[in-house]
């Protein structure tokens, strides 16, 4: 894999970090008029998830990571691995729990998720922003209550829990972000 | 087809008129006080021997000498005033290569100006009566460059070891890793200028740092009481710094010195050599006047005074849309 200069550092650039491959969230050049410069970045740890600071001396060089961003869509689940295929080559690939993690809670069949591969393995999995989900379990509502007082727990059926309006009821489809795991709407089925 | 929108200014109109206006209260600051305006030139033979700044260089047509866009016109000020020029000031722009984000933009304007027969103080003390006119800057804490970093970080940058610097300021988690690996004392001490002192000053109250480490003077002279430290001072507003200045070195083969030792760093460095302005040393030999000079960013200063945190929303057109 290629080095990659400081002057290069943007958002997004990969790159390797205690043996871990890494995102670059932020990057800052600071410099002293007549001193040393240095890039102050933030980087995601693609793995662990952490967002840690880093300094480098600009200038510096940083080994890449080798790691893309592939679409495909979510098949099943074995019991140890989630399977996904890619929609074009109909290539399939098998994640694991600590690839999917929280994730599992918004995979929906058939719905096209983001794997990201490092070296070739996924090591994360990107629900889409919006998701369509039953709800399995929810109190009933009271009569004539409008959104927007605060609402209720409801349980989807992955396992997902979000708030809901009051009037929204057991058995009805519901769509979500699953970025702020927050209620948008009642989908008609 | 998306419509490109780059055609238009970085800054709004309405701060490109308090562009204007600061234009103008910097030109009568200095109208009023006799100092002369100069332009010297911004495409010259020579660049900088500053281990820390890239020059970006141009050609004529027919000819293959490099030209160098001027990072600063302290070169040819210098000359004026062994020319016999007298209190001088320039308002223009400068070209650094490798400086570009929220705070640099490779091409900006500078404010420079030298007075002679100044002190370090003297200037010191002009600086901020321009900052509190210009500006409306509240009055500045000022201290030594020694006492800053013991006071924020508990460390002596004149006295400490390599191994002590490196101790201390692995503490910082987001330095770590680069503090206990850099062996260079003056790198280390701007690791904790840049990222740890500097982030961690007050940006409504000017600060003014003097007394840099021998090591750091560029072309201040030595402070005759104290070896150890140059007559160089910094002032910092707005949460970044906004001018470097210096009481002048004017002899000539203590210039050249610091020449050679620039072309020394720049190799050890890894950076491209860079030749000495022979002109400046002949201007030095010659005689230059007993002087202090300052040079300020001016996009930074109408930063502070507008309270805007990027550099673009003052420039008529950044880089990108340059």
């Amino acid at each position: 894999m290629a080095n990659y200069s400081t002057n290069e550092f943007k958002a997004g650039l990969k790159i390797m970090q205690d043996g871990e491959p890494c995102a670059i969230v932020e990057n800052e050049m600071v410099k002293p008029g007549k001193g040393q410069a240095f890039n102050r970045v933030k980087i995601r740890k693609l793995i662990s998830g952490k967002v840690v600071e880093k300094t480098f001396k600009s200038g510096d060089s940083v080994e890449g990571a080798d790691v893309i961003d592939i679409d495909m869509a979510y098949l099943y689940n074995d019991g140890e691995f989630w399977h996904f295929m890619n929609n074009d080559s109909f290539e399939q690939l098998a994640a694991d729990a600590k690839a999917v993690g929280e994730t599992t809670k918004w995979l929906v069949e058939q719905d096209v998720c983001t794997l990201t591969l490092w070296n070739g393995n996924p090591i994360a999995v990107t629900p889409p922003n919006f998701v369509e989900l039953e709800i399995t379990e929810t109190d009933p509502g009271l009569k004539g209550d409008t959104a927007g007082t605060g609402g209720k727990p409801a349980t989807l059926s992955t396992g997902a829990v979000v708030r809901v309006p009051l009037f929204v009821q057991i058995g009805e489809v519901i769509k979500v972000d699953t970025r702020s795991g927050e209620y948008v709407s009642r989908v008609q089925k | 087809m998306q419509r490109d929108s780059t055609w238009q200014p970085s800054a709004t109109i309405e701060v490109l008129r308090e562009r204007a206006a600061l234009f103008a209260k910097l030109r009568h600051f200095f109208a009023e006080r006799g100092v002369m305006e100069v332009d010297t030139p911004v495409l010259a033979h020579f660049g900088v021997t500053d281990p820390h700044l890239s020059n970006l260089t141009s050609s004529l047509r027919h000819d293959v000498v490099p030209l160098h866009l001027q990072t600063s016109p302290e070169y040819a000020m210098k000359r004026l005033l062994a020319a016999g020029s007298g209190c001088i000031y320039q308002l223009g722009k400068v070209f650094r290569d490798d400086e570009q984000g929220p705070r640099h933009n490779p091409e900006f304007t500078m404010l420079e100006w030298y007075r002679v027969g100044f002190t370090m103080q003297q200037l010191i003390d002009e600086v901020v009566e321009l900052l509190r006119l210009s500006v409306a800057a509240p009055l500045p804490r000022q201290i030594t460059y020694q006492q800053l970093l013991y006071e924020t970080l508990a460390i002596d940058p004149l006295a400490d070891t390599v191994e002590r610097l490196q101790q201390s300021l692995s503490a910082y988690p987001s330095i770590r890793e680069l503090a206990q690996q850099e062996t260079d004392r003056d790198t280390l001490l701007d690791l904790a200028m840049a990222c740890i002192v500097e982030p961690a000053m007050d940006p409504q109250q000017p600060l003014i740092v003097t007394h840099y480490p021998a090591s750091q003077a560029a072309l201040a002279q030595l402070d005759q009481s104290d070896s150890r430290v140059a007559l160089r001072f910094e002032v910092f507003y707005g949460g970044y710094e906004l001018a470097n200045g210096y009481q002048e070195l004017t002899d000539a083969a203590q210039q050249a010195q610091r020449f050679a030792q620039d072309q020394r760093r720049r190799a050890q460095l890894g950076k491209p050599a860079a030749h000495a302005d022979p002109r400046l040393l002949a201007a030095l030999t010659h005689g230059l006047p007993q002087c202090s000079g300052v040079a300020l960013g001016f996009d930074r200063l109408l930063m502070a005074k507008l309270g805007v945190a990027s550099i673009e929303q003052v420039l008529p057109f950044a880089i990108d849309r340059a």
